[in-house]
């Protein structure tokens, strides 16, 4: 449906993306994460067919993106992509055009919403009409960009409802995201880093054997001064010490140095700490 | 001096944007506040920082000159450098000039922005925009820092990044106090106020809300309880009030699955006015 072999982009002298190898099959819905400056925004666009390749190939439908495949697509932007100053059923009407359909019908709230103009409907019914106009023509293959992003557990929960609805009649979903509760939905991810795919899998295959150090004691802000004075990059999590990148031995050492008490302990990394060790890490292009 | 607010009630016309809402922030802390668009974050954290006065309840904060606040938007003047508008709010807050370019110095060194020193506010990426914002807040050292979805479009790292900050800022004794979406920032936050519609859903420290969240969750293909289940992954979550007679394991839960429900049980069964679970 979707699928990126050895895809490559240099802007100038720059690498954005570096031989990106994966596809999302029907009734997949695949996260794709990364900070800022990792590729997932460029290795889309050339998906979505906005930009050519500098090598490697691009498919959508089993051919390079062409006019006709576009039509197969739906895209729900982090912005939304509505038009402020239209109502909600002329945006509806605008995006089916834009496909050359007919505008689906309005239900519930958003009916009721019909002929308001946009700027006074609030954000949850936009999110709602933006997943109604990438809906509307049945596409064949879903982009989300950040879908969730500002909405409320359960809220997030029945939108999801909705994109899992598409999956399962059939419909190829690629995520992209910054947040581990919107990776969670996914059936499987792919971790971009520096323009090139680093991990793929599950949660637990992302952070594969990636570990911080954990200092829990009553003296944690003494820890957190001391483990921060000696420049290590150290976080709270609540009230227990997080140190990325470092071993027990480093830390246990920076406390003793400063007379704290606690014992370093090893735990598993988020998925975000993963993220951090990689822009830690020297650069090897 | 304990900050916070007491039985908070804001109506905005017809809209009750908070209804009866208490909350502290503990110095050396960072408490944070979660919710979705419309749950009343703003509304709280303006009320608590003197910019929305309530119609009844309650609020107890240091002056405005011992409060460090940064709106969810425009924080920063997008056509001044990082340090214009460094010296802009130093000088606001009547810092001298020498005091100004130190405190400015030790902040943006913090905050990895001393190499953009000349760079204009509107040219920042996000993530440095938020570490801006930050210090612009922190200038004039206060007692009281309130921060308004600081980490809404900024990046895994730089949040990370943004995290130790606050970090830092609450382990040197300044109450830290952050509104955010996103329920993996509630749960690494001291204490974590969950609001919906106006009202507290859910409050505590992070762990002991999840622990004390009534009966089991489960994860199921098909559910038997539909206005008690919701969508997870490929399949659906479940909660059930006393595991049902052929349990397998119950599912471990995180915040949000508390959140959800707290929320499905509060539209199933409306809970008693000032009753909690």
């Amino acid at each position: 449906m979707l699928e990126a072999s050895a895809l490559t982009k240099d802007f100038g002298e720059t690498r954005a993306v570096a031989d990106v190898s994966f596809d999302v099959h029907p009734g997949e819905v695949v996260g794709l994460l990364g900070a800022n400056g990792a590729g997932k925004t460029t290795a889309i666009r050339m998906l979505l067919g906005l930009l050519a390749p500098t090598s490697g190939s691009a498919h959508l439908l089993g051919a390079p993106p062409s006019l006709r495949s576009r039509r197969e697509l739906g895209y729900v932007p982090q912005g939304l992509g509505l038009y402020q100053e239209l109502t909600v059923a002329e945006n509806l009407a605008f995006a089916a055009q834009a496909y050359g359909g007919q505008p689906a019908e309005l239900t519930g709230a958003l009916a009721d919403a019909a002929d308001r103009q946009l700027n006074g409907v609030p954000l949850g019914m936009q999110r709602q009409l933006a997943f109604l106009c990438a809906l509307q023509h049945s596409p064949k293959v879903l982009v989300l960009d950040e879908p969730t992003s500002g909405v409320d557990p359960l809220a997030r929960a029945r939108l999801w409802d909705t994109v899992r609805e598409q999956a399962d009649n059939g419909v190829a979903v690629l995520v992209t995201t910054h947040y581990m509760q919107e990776a969670r939905q996914c059936d499987r991810l792919l971790l971009m880093s520096r323009g090139a795919v680093v991990g793929r899998g599950s949660e637990a295959d992302i952070v594969g054997d990636t570990r911080v150090v954990l200092v829990e004691t009553v003296a944690w802000q003494r820890a957190f001064a001391a483990l921060d004075e000696a420049g290590l990059p150290v976080t709270l999590a609540g009230t227990a010490v997080r140190v990325v990148g470092v071993t027990p031995e480093r830390v246990a050492q920076v406390l003793g140095e400063a007379g704290v008490d606690g014992r370093p302990l090893q735990a598993t990394a988020t998925i975000d700490e993963r993220m951090v060790l990689l822009a830690m890490a020297p650069s090897t292009t | 001096m304990t900050v916070g607010v007491e039985d908070v009630t804001v109506r905005y016309g017809e809209v009750t944007a908070l209804d009866c809402v208490s909350l502290v922030a503990e110095s050396g802390q960072v408490s944070a506040i979660v919710g979705g668009d419309g749950a009343g974050k703003s509304t709280l954290l303006k009320t608590l920082v003197g910019r929305v006065t309530p119609d009844s309840g309650r609020v107890v904060a240091p002056g405005a000159d011992r409060i460090g606040y940064q709106p969810a938007r425009g924080g920063s003047w997008p056509d001044l450098t990082v340090a214009e508008n460094m010296a802009f709010v130093a000088g606001m807050y009547g810092l001298s000039e020498a005091g100004a370019a130190r405190r400015t110095d030790a902040l943006l060194e913090r905050a990895g922005l001393a190499q953009a020193r000349d760079r204009l506010s509107s040219q920042l990426s996000g993530g440095m925009r938020t570490k801006l914002e930050f210090c612009l807040a922190m200038v004039h050292e206060p007692e009281l820092l309130v921060l308004d979805e600081p980490s809404t479009g900024v990046d895994p790292v730089s949040r990370v990044e943004l995290w130790r900050l606050l970090s830092e800022t609450a382990a040197s004794g300044t109450a830290v106090l952050m509104a955010t979406t996103y329920m993996e920032e509630g749960e690494r936050s001291s204490y974590v106020t969950v609001l919906e519609k106006g009202r507290i859903l859910l409050e505590g420290p992070p762990a002991e809300v999840v622990a004390a969240s009534p009966g089991v969750v489960f994860t199921t293909e098909k559910p038997t309880r539909p206005e008690f289940s919701w969508r997870h992954a490929d399949g659906f979550r479940e909660w059930w009030p006393v595991p049902p007679p052929d349990a397998n394991h119950p599912v471990d839960v995180d915040l949000e699955d508390v959140t959800i429900v707290a929320v499905l049980r509060g539209e199933a069964e409306p809970a008693p006015q000032g009753g909690s679970q």
